[in-house]
């Protein structure tokens, strides 16, 4: 296990792409990493070498990415409402499977903790549980009243998330798929009445290794959406009573947006923020309102993941460039 | 510009219908006299005046859509492209043609629609592009001109309907008391909804009695008449004008209620205020106002473009769609022309917070119904949407279709103060193509 230090977070490595680049995941194993970009492609990413393959088979952008458990198959999930399972070690990675599974963009996919399910939510409002090893639709069910932006698997195995626009965050029971309770993440909507715009949502949800906290990340202070003028932020809620502990903040990133979040450790969150200010990864911890620390990326990024055993970091960036940090010295 | 009239016969009551006027005189040959004789405020030249007459029924609505709809996310999507963005292309109802994935309703209602995939107005600035838009020319300091409600209220429009020919329905009701009508002058400016309300202040309070409220008109008239013996003007004329067409308003105010549909037309049109304003747009229609603008807002999706348009798109799409097809059933698609723009499209470019800014080189305008061609797609862009590479027209190719589309010969002129003023930029012409 390498020594965490976030405050000492470099670029290890840099790669480019054909097109700007929408999402990445780093593999169980840290051996790869694959992006995706606006061209409807997948590039697979080797981690030591930067070696490139492509992966083809979605019509549209690829927003949602989750690797299996076991780290041979990626599941990714495209705005034409298609998800695809692939044989992602292979040396040219095939198809196992494709489902049309929802009606139009599929926002979010995540793999259980036992690994055995899949999970997608996205446009149609609509959660829809999957066995990883067949592709078999376990359940589905009418979730939200809006979009459905993100989701997660809490480590307790036996609940699921999901997060919409309306910075509504359902906690569901996966066994009898009854709703436990909401969380409430109504300040990371920005409705604009002038612009007539929706705008915000649950962009990103994570929650801590002990299961304690729950991270729902967005953007707030949204004046003007249509000219990005919108603020980071991150919500820290207890998981044992819902309540919502703490507003995380940022000074300074005026066209902020917190694309994804990711739990460090249970003392440490990070978050990258996307939008006009350019591409950031920031820190925080339960003490601080603001974050303890901040890395400028090099450019504007999209989408961020983290492998803790190895303390890297991938980020998904419009310049084309998948950049892998190292949180260490 | 004055408006100021000089009245030769001293005796034309401005109020009285233009085209009552000219029937009522023999058409033509005395309408072209009066012209000679320099008469009303902005009549029409030579040979118009039949012309006027025989266009009497149509009607023109037009959908602004504010800040600029992405042509991509809607009339001419580049699927699989770099700048395609995320969304797929859907076929029609017209084999051939496709358009984005955001409009399924709308697919279905090809067969009425007339794309126009190649216009370039070469202007970037929103207040100048929607000038431009609604103008048929270029902004000046040297002059203003009407905007295409206005033109379409004077030349099409019955009095006697007791409504105004030139309505703006938006959100809220905001706007409006602006120069739209320029040199025709204000009788023919814009009355502006705030969506699905009646105009503000139109209901007769109920402390006035009937009766005491036309002994108070009967004396605004006498007054108003010993005044206008010496000082009579296009603007004082205006003001009469304008307090008898509210009064007539008032008598039809039922017209803006759209509680009065059945609620399965309501809930046909959507449960959105675009879909209610259709429905008082489709109301008015019918009951003869000549001109009606509905705004949708907003398109200026600078940042998360894809988003918000999946957001307005989807709501345009049931609220257009419906009322396309309402006016199709009821017959009203053949003598009213269905006009959606904006002032400017969206560049095929995507920025880096997932944004589209201003794109005026290469975009779409759609027409339907009155004497435009169905089912058709005329002009195109290149594979990426950057440029225009066939059936090129800008916005002076536009006004002059709107009106040809409505009967009008949009190459006569006006006489305003004895000077010809052409009704639409000379140096453009109508797209003769899309006409039937």
């Amino acid at each position: 296990m390498i020594e965490l230090d976030v405050t000492k977070s470099h670029v290890v490595h840099q790669w480019k792409a054909d097109s700007p680049l929408i999402a990445c995941r780093i593999s169980p194993t840290a051996e790869q990493c694959v992006s995706t970009s606006q061209d409807n492609q997948l590039q697979r990413w080797n981690i030591a070498d930067g070696q490139k393959v492509l992966l083809k088979g979605h019509d549209s952008w690829v927003q949602a990415l989750t690797y299996s458990k076991t780290g041979d198959q990626l599941i990714s999930g495209g705005c034409e409402g298609r998800l695809i399972w692939w044989a992602i070690n292979e040396a040219e990675p095939k198809i196992i499977r494709a489902v049309e599974a929802h009606q139009g963009w599929i926002r979010g996919v995540e793999i259980s903790t036992d690994g055995s399910m899949v999970v997608s939510v996205g446009n149609d409002r609509v959660v829809r549980l999957w066995r990883t090893d067949t592709g078999e639709k376990l359940h589905e069910w009418p979730a939200h009243e809006r979009h459905i932006y993100s989701a997660a698997f809490h480590p307790d195995g036996k609940h699921l998330l999901t997060g919409d626009l309306m910075g509504k965050i359902c906690v569901w029971k996966l066994d009898d798929r009854s709703l436990v309770r909401t969380l409430d993440g109504a300040t990371l909507y920005n409705p604009n009445k002038g612009q007539n715009a929706e705008f915000g949502g649950v962009r990103s949800l994570a929650i801590s290794p002990s299961g304690n906290e729950v991270f729902a990340a967005g953007t707030h202070k949204g004046s003007n959406p249509f000219g990005a003028v919108h603020e980071p932020l991150l919500l820290r809620f207890n998981w044992s009573d819902g309540v919502l502990a703490k507003s995380h903040v940022c000074d300074g990133i005026p066209g902020g947006l917190l694309y994804r979040v990711a739990a460090v450790n249970d003392a440490t969150v990070t978050a990258v923020s996307g939008g006009s200010s350019g591409g950031i990864l920031l820190f925080f911890n339960a003490t601080q309102e603001k974050e303890f620390h901040r890395a400028g990326l090099p450019s504007l990024a999209r989408d961020m993941d983290i492998h803790v055993g190895k303390g890297l970091v991938a980020t998904a960036h419009f310049d084309q460039h998948l950049r892998i940090s190292g949180l260490f010295a | 510009m004055t408006h100021r009239a000089r009245y030769a016969c001293g005796s034309v009551d401005h109020a009285l219908s233009r085209r009552k006027f000219l029937g009522a005189t023999g058409g033509t040959a005395l309408g072209a006299a009066a012209l000679k004789t320099g008469g009303v405020v902005a009549t029409l030249s030579q040979g118009a005046a039949a012309n006027a007459i025989a266009k009497h029924d149509y009607r023109v609505v037009v959908f602004n859509m504010h800040g600029g709809l992405s042509q991509l996310e809607s009339w001419d999507p580049k699927p699989s492209t770099r700048t395609g963005g995320p969304f797929r292309a859907i076929p029609t109802s017209v084999p051939g043609i496709h358009i984005c994935e955001l409009l399924p309703k709308t697919a279905k209602q090809m067969h009425h629609l007339c794309l126009l995939r190649g216009v370039n107005t070469s202007e970037d600035d929103h207040g100048k592009g929607a000038y431009m838009m609604l103008t048929g020319r270029r902004q000046t300091p040297a002059a203003e001109y009407p905007q295409v409600g206005s033109v379409a209220a004077k030349m099409l429009h019955d009095e006697q309907t007791g409504l105004p020919g030139h309505i703006i329905v938006t959100p809220g009701g905001g706007g409006g008391r602006g120069n739209e009508a320029a040199y025709l002058g204000p009788k023919f400016n814009s009355i502006h909804l705030g969506g699905d309300k009646p105009p503000q202040n139109s209901n007769k309070p109920d402390t006035i009695a009937a009766e005491a409220e036309a002994r108070r008109h009967e004396l605004r008239r006498k007054i108003n008449e010993q005044y206008l013996t010496q000082r009579r003007s296009a603007v004082t004329d205006a003001y009469t004008h304008s307090y008898e067409q509210a009064l007539k308003l008032m008598e039809r105010r039922e017209v803006f209620d759209v509680s009065k549909e059945s609620q399965a037309a309501q809930d046909m049109y959507g449960n959105s205020e675009l879909g209610r304003q259709c429905l008082v747009a489709r109301r008015l229609l019918e009951n003869g106002v000549s001109f009606v603008q509905v705004t949708h807002s907003n398109y200026d999706t600078h940042n998360d473009n894809f988003n918000f348009h999946i957001e307005q798109v989807g709501e345009f799409d049931i609220a257009f769609a419906t009322f396309i097809e309402d006016l199709s059933q009821r017959g009203m698609l053949e003598k009213t022309l269905v006009v959606v723009l904006s002032e400017f499209g969206r560049t095929p470019n995507i920025n880096l917070y997932y944004g589209r800014d201003h794109w005026s080189k290469a975009w779409s305008v759609v027409m339907a119904g009155a004497k435009v061609a169905r089912g058709a797609a005329f002009g195109q862009t290149n594979a990426e949407g950057t440029e225009v590479t066939d059936g090129q027209v800008d916005h002076g190719d536009i006004f002059h279709t709107i009106l040809r589309a409505v009967g009008v010969d949009s190459s006569q002129s006006l006489i305003v103060d004895g000077r010809e003023l052409p009704i639409a930029d000379p140096a453009a012409e109508p797209i003769w193509k899309v006409l039937v």
